[in-house]
């Protein structure tokens, strides 16, 4: 009698389990419907991943070359968006030959000051390897970091920081 | 036979009387600041006017004692009672204190002293007095020119500050930072000296360039910081003194990150070129030159131990930014810092046990300590932005700076020197009177 009971109860209660965990689940879902929508409504055309990939701050140096590329979180690779860019700016530099740059290198502000002036160097060097391979010469292209010194952006957010983690070429003359 | 006995006699008697002496223990955190009266400095009428003729100001004598004041409030450790509540008078104090009156105010210290005209100079004597014990426990005077009536202030304190506790002082230091003004997509920075106190505020450079992390020689009034003068990131010195200022890591590529060595004759700091940072040394003597690190990755924010034998430092070798020690020859090296987060701008405390640091977890700064070898790690204060801690010369206090969140506009910047005891206590705002970044604390100016 007793196990039986125990059994009753049991199920009564695995029955009540599934309940909830049907509920919960459907509850979970209809976040992650809701929460996949906001957050690919932020990011189509602002970021992928943290890496910024929208227009607001980018200035050209011609019709159609874009002046600037941007960086993952302590990262100095360039990302597929950055490499066309940066052909953009090669070809645009071999066919005006006279033209000399500098590379700016920058960081967002959650980082320190001498390790940001580091990774700045890091990342306008990367700029400045993938123009090399496409024909422009080096003592054409100068480097300067600015560390955290110069955001294009001064909001405290992940929007704003991806717009300042960025490598930024200049016409010097 | 008698000699013995004296010995014996000394022995018993030296310790006891130590221990009947008050103490401040400054190795935990002071929730009860002890109590002492600062009576003004007492002052005849004929020194009086000279030097409210000399130094504008109606009676140094109480302005002295104000400086003290505020200089053992400050520090966290000392609470001064109310002036008004003083019964005795400051030149009869002085000479003898009636330590009941004293006692009746609860004051457990007692600073009283003399200032007086004398030859054109400035004659302090004080008096520091244990007032439970009826007991003098420092008397000292020297002589100074008059426009050094501040130092006299903060002198003073340092002496009062190492009787009481054991250790030297802070007080007659400076602190050089860097200014800030503008909005935050276009800062001007300056260089800024001031007082250890705030006081006499000078900006050292104009704003034309961008200016960043100047660093105090602990041996002289020598600074190194780095300018962006003629858009050419690079290492200079700077004599406070005589304003000559000269750049000393002129390579080709971003010379940063620098600091003196323990003895003031080299400067550690990094070197960028090709995307790389390592750490070099440069010998102000002979301008011999030193690589020190050789490793792809990026290596910076130097700093020696006060002996010079090993070097602490920043490194993203391990793929992230970690805390690593090394001898200074560069052979060693070894990663100490393994807790969860990244870590940054390790500084070597002046005495030697700690290395103060900035942690990167969890979107949040902290400044920290933990013991050489990485052991002991323990963080101080939380906040959305601070970093670059700053060692006090006796390694009691650091000095860092914080930077506030902006709002949805991108509004509300600002940016500020902090301080706060090893303890974790007595965390308190420097006042400056712009923004201000990248504090750096001088040696103790005077012995």
């Amino acid at each position: 009698m007793k196990k039986l009971r125990i059994r009753n109860i049991d199920q009564g209660a695995i029955m009540k389990l599934n309940k909830i965990l049907k509920n919960t689940l459907l509850l979970v879902f209809a976040c992650f419907a809701l929460s996949a929508c906001a957050t690919s409504k932020k990011t189509t055309g602002q970021m992928q991943g943290d890496v910024y990939t929208g227009t607001d701050t980018v200035e050209y140096l011609a019709s159609g070359v874009p002046d600037r590329v941007f960086f993952a979180t302590n990262e100095s690779v360039l990302t597929t968006a950055s490499r066309e860019t940066l052909r953009k700016q090669a070809a645009y530099l071999r066919k005006n030959s006279k033209i000399t740059i500098v590379l700016e290198g920058h960081a967002d502000e959650r980082g320190t000051r001498e390790y940001n002036l580091a990774l700045g160097e890091r990342r306008a060097n990367a700029a400045k390897d993938y123009l090399m391979t496409y024909g422009i010469s080096s003592n054409r292209i100068s480097v300067l970091s600015y560390g955290k010194e110069r955001p294009v952006d001064s909001g405290s957010n992940p929007l704003a920081w991806s717009k300042n983690r960025r490598s930024v070429t200049v016409k010097a003359n | 036979m008698k000699i013995v006995i004296k010995i014996i006699f000394l022995l018993i008697i030296i310790p006891s009387k130590s221990f009947s002496l008050i103490e401040v223990d400054i190795t935990r955190g002071n929730l009860d600041p002890l109590p002492i009266a600062v009576s003004p400095l007492s002052i005849d009428e004929n020194s009086r006017q000279n030097f409210e003729k000399i130094l504008k100001k109606k009676n140094i004598g109480e302005e002295i004692s104000k400086i003290i004041e505020v200089n053992l409030k400050t520090s966290g450790l000392f609470n001064p009672l109310n002036k008004d509540a003083f019964l005795q008078a400051p030149d009869i104090a002085n000479l003898k204190p009636r330590f009941e009156d004293w006692n009746l105010i609860k004051a457990q210290a007692l600073i009283t002293g003399k200032v007086s005209y004398l030859d054109e100079k400035l004659r302090v004597e004080f008096r520091l007095w244990d007032v439970l014990a009826g007991k003098e426990m420092v008397a000292l005077a020297f002589t100074t020119v008059p426009t050094n009536w501040r130092r006299v202030g903060h002198i003073i304190t340092d002496k009062v500050y190492q009787r009481l506790t054991g250790e030297k002082g802070y007080f007659d230091t400076r602190i050089i930072y860097v200014a800030e003004e503008g909005p935050k997509t276009k800062r001007i920075k300056k260089l800024a000296i001031m007082d250890q106190d705030g006081a006499n505020n000078k900006f050292l450079t104009l704003g034309n360039e961008l200016v960043l992390t100047p660093r105090f020689n602990p041996t002289s009034q020598m600074v190194t910081y780095l300018s962006y003068f003629r858009n050419l990131p690079r290492v200079y010195l700077l004599d406070i003194e005589t304003g000559m200022q000269e750049v000393v890591g002129d390579f080709p590529g971003m010379t940063f990150a620098p600091r003196f060595s323990p003895n003031g004759k080299k400067i550690i700091m990094s070197f960028a070129k090709d995307g790389n940072s390592e750490i070099y040394t440069m010998d102000l003597e002979n301008r011999i030159v030193e690589k020190i690190t050789n490793h792809p990755s990026i290596d910076t924010s130097p700093s020696f131990s006060p002996d010079g034998k090993f070097i602490c430092f920043n490194s993203d070798r391990s793929g992230y930014q970690q805390i690593y020690v090394m001898k200074s020859d560069g052979s060693n090296v070894k990663r100490i810092s393994f807790g969860k987060g990244l870590y940054g701008t390790p500084v070597w405390s002046p005495r030697g046990d700690l290395i103060a640091f900035t942690k990167l977890h969890k979107g949040k700064f902290y400044i920290g300590v933990m013991r050489t070898d990485g052991s002991g790690e323990r963080l101080l204060t939380e906040n959305f932005y601070q970093e670059a801690p700053s060692w006090s010369p006796n390694g009691r206090v650091l000095i860092f700076y914080r930077e506030t969140e902006t709002d949805d506009k991108g509004e509300g910047f600002s940016a500020k020197l902090w301080s706060i005891d090893l303890t974790g206590y007595n965390e308190r705002m420097v006042k400056t009177p712009t923004d201000a970044s990248d504090p750096s604390w001088s040696s103790l100016l005077s012995n």
